[in-house]
């Protein structure tokens, strides 16, 4: 196997709670992100799905050094990201780029698409000066927008041309890897295939790493080459996209899958599906051992007994003890 | 990695590009339609106009006229003349100078140093954010007045003094604002992804995040421009502003008040022209802030 390009060695991101007036004593933490470990290759496109809470966005923010990590390190191309001082870091960021969640909030009201396209070009001195104006105008060729509309400020585009402009934004640096956190979930359904598309045909085309965040399974399953399930702030089943999702193996994955609907009203009327009991816990308490077994359907005494570390079995990684009985 | 041959040909010429309209453009659009603000902006440019070279065509402000005495408004002394026999349209324009110029330049002290306060405070946040506003608290519990005196007898009496104490007053008011609105900001998804796309702090501050809370700023300055006049005209009330034979619009109307009993015009007008400025002042300011409200944006 190739070394990989995106490393994360066992990310932790808490939040301390505070509570008092004047004098502030710390009450709990709360573990967003509590021990992550992950690898992602050059050209791959890596799922990460899971309920809300979980800790994804927590994550990727974690990823981009938007947030301080607790512990832990994020490694790129060798160079470790979160024992870099401010400029180092800021030096590696161009190789590291976000796509957000809400195209209507990630764009400033303020600058036109130029301004926004040609900001990052010139901080970065990716291009003489002269020849801002045809970089804009290719990126936005790229990612499906005509140039000509490029006096334009956000608010005089849709939700999905604003997402083409956030994704253009991002290539703007020609990063090596991307962090896409859930970018079509504020879209409509009409638009989502679009993005999906365009952000999967550019991953091939520029030989991009993309992490996509998702909460909905058919979506991930769509463009991603691996998979991986969080729960509650630890990565619970990673694999190959199609497997983890046509063969899952965590229940909690099970469950995952099982709520996708299916297209044909007469298989989904009969079909079984597992529910859920219960909310996901809190984070600030999780519970002890296996954070599912509150709600897992088949939990015995010994899954409250120790956290199930993340171990291989046959095709993928699992984090149960009893992965291999189910 | 994309090599600028990957990225696909396209090029443009200014003339088929597709004008924008901008948020300014549409709050532009959205004032001119408010006829109270219009009606005010027009009445403060011809009095600036007036005030600002009305002067050159009359008579001296300090020209006395003894014999003459206090005249009521006539076609020589248009607004009549003090007790003095100076001619109060001049010394109106004069005063007017004053005033204006003492509402400006403390706002301009005012915000230049309340902008910066809060957007630093709300950037960083935290301890940093916790010591600044107690040290505006702490400012904003002292007596006005006092702090004015003290300054005047240290310092002496002094026309620049006079707007840096009044700006030292009023910036409170506007590193609160600063520091609300820097801090409901920050929590914007563009002003992350300005982070991520590794801009440093000052662009973020100054090129992200400002801009985007122009409008309360704008609005608060034309409301502080009257607050600053009045501050002026209370503390020349009270003899701690303009001295004669200079004179200012709070420096008028005291003086007519003591007389007003036998000179009216001398109250009358002075406290007309005023009272007519922040009017327009304050209408403007209303008009401003609904033209820039994102709320009303929408239609």
């Amino acid at each position: 196997m190739p070394d990989p390009i995106l490393e994360l060695n066992d990310i932790r991101t808490h939040f301390p709670v505070h509570e008092g007036f004047l004098f502030k004593r710390q009450t709990g933490t709360v573990r967003a992100v509590d021990g992550v470990t992950l690898k992602v290759q050059t050209g791959e496109v890596l799922g990460l799905v899971g309920e809300s809470g979980c800790g994804k966005s927590t994550l990727a923010r974690t990823i981009m050094q938007l947030l301080p990590v607790t512990s832990g390190s994020v490694i790129l191309e060798g160079k470790n990201l979160t024992a870099g001082t401010t400029a180092e870091i800021r030096a590696v960021r161009r190789d590291l780029q976000m796509v957000f969640q809400d195209p209507f909030a990630s764009l400033n009201p303020r600058l036109t698409v130029f301004a926004a396209l040609a900001e990052p070009l010139l901080v970065h001195r990716m291009c003489p000066r002269a020849e801002i104006t045809t970089r804009v105008a290719q990126l936005m060729t790229l990612v499906g927008l005509a140039p000509r509309d490029m006096r334009k400020y956000p608010h005089e585009f849709s939700g999905g041309q604003r997402q083409r402009i956030a994704i253009a934004r991002a290539l703007a640096l020609n990063p090596k890897v991307i962090i896409a956190d859930e970018p079509v979930s504020a879209l409509d359904v009409s638009i989502q295939a679009q993005i999906l598309n365009l952000l999967s045909q550019l991953t091939r085309q520029m030989h991009l790493s993309l992490v996509f965040i998702a909460h909905d399974l058919s979506v991930v399953k769509h463009i991603s080459d691996r998979v991986a399930v969080m729960y509650l702030g630890k990565i619970v089943e990673l694999g190959a996209a199609v497997e983890v999702i046509e063969r899952p193996r965590h229940p909690y994955t099970r469950a995952l899958v099982s709520a996708i609907p299916t297209p044909n009203p007469d298989i989904e009327r009969t079909r079984q599906r597992l529910v859920l009991a219960g909310d996901p816990p809190s984070p600030l308490n999780p519970p002890a051992g296996c954070a599912f077994h509150p709600r897992c359907p088949h939990a015995q005494e010994r899954c409250r007994a120790a956290v199930p570390p993340l171990t291989v079995l046959g095709d993928r990684e699992v984090a149960c003890i009893r992965a291999g009985e189910l | 990695m994309i090599t600028p041959q990957k990225l696909p040909d396209a090029t443009v010429t200014p003339a088929q590009l597709e004008p924008g309209h901008s948020l300014w453009g549409d709050a532009w659009r959205r004032l001119r339609q408010n006829r109270l603000a219009v009606a005010g902006s027009a009445l403060l440019l011809v009095l600036g106009l007036l005030c600002a070279f009305g002067p050159l065509f009359s008579q001296s402000y300090q020209e006395q006229n003894l014999e003459l005495g206090a005249v009521p408004p006539s076609a020589a002394h248009w607004l009549g003349t003090d007790t003095l026999g100076r001619d109060l349209f001049t010394r109106i324009l004069y005063g007017g100078r004053i005033s204006i110029m003492v509402g400006l330049v403390a706002t301009f002290v005012a915000l230049a140093i309340g902008v910066v306060y809060g957007a630093v405070a709300g950037f960083f946040g935290g301890k940093i954010d916790a010591l600044m506003m107690r040290i505006v608290d702490i400012m904003y519990a002292l007596p006005f007045t006092i702090f004015v005196i003290l300054l005047m007898v240290f310092f002496g009496r002094n026309i620049v003094l006079l707007f840096v104490a009044i700006g030292a007053v009023e910036w409170l008011t506007m590193a609160r604002i600063v520091r609300g609105q820097i801090l409901s900001i920050k929590q914007m998804e563009f002003i992350e992804a300005a982070r991520a796309l590794g801009f440093g702090r000052r662009r973020i501050i100054f090129r992200h995040m400002l801009p985007n809370i122009l409008g309360p700023i704008i609005v608060y300055t034309t409301l502080t421009i009257p607050a600053v006049m009045l501050l002026e005209a209370f503390l020349s009330f009270l003899g701690l502003g303009v001295q004669p034979p200079m004179s200012s619009w709070g420096v008028l109307i005291k003086d007519g008040a003591e007389k007003m009993e036998e000179f009216w015009w001398l109250l009358v007008f002075p406290g007309t022209v005023f009272s007519l400025t922040l009017f327009s002042l304050n209408f403007l300011g209303d008009g401003l802030r609904d033209a820039l409200d994102v709320r009303t944006a929408q239609d």
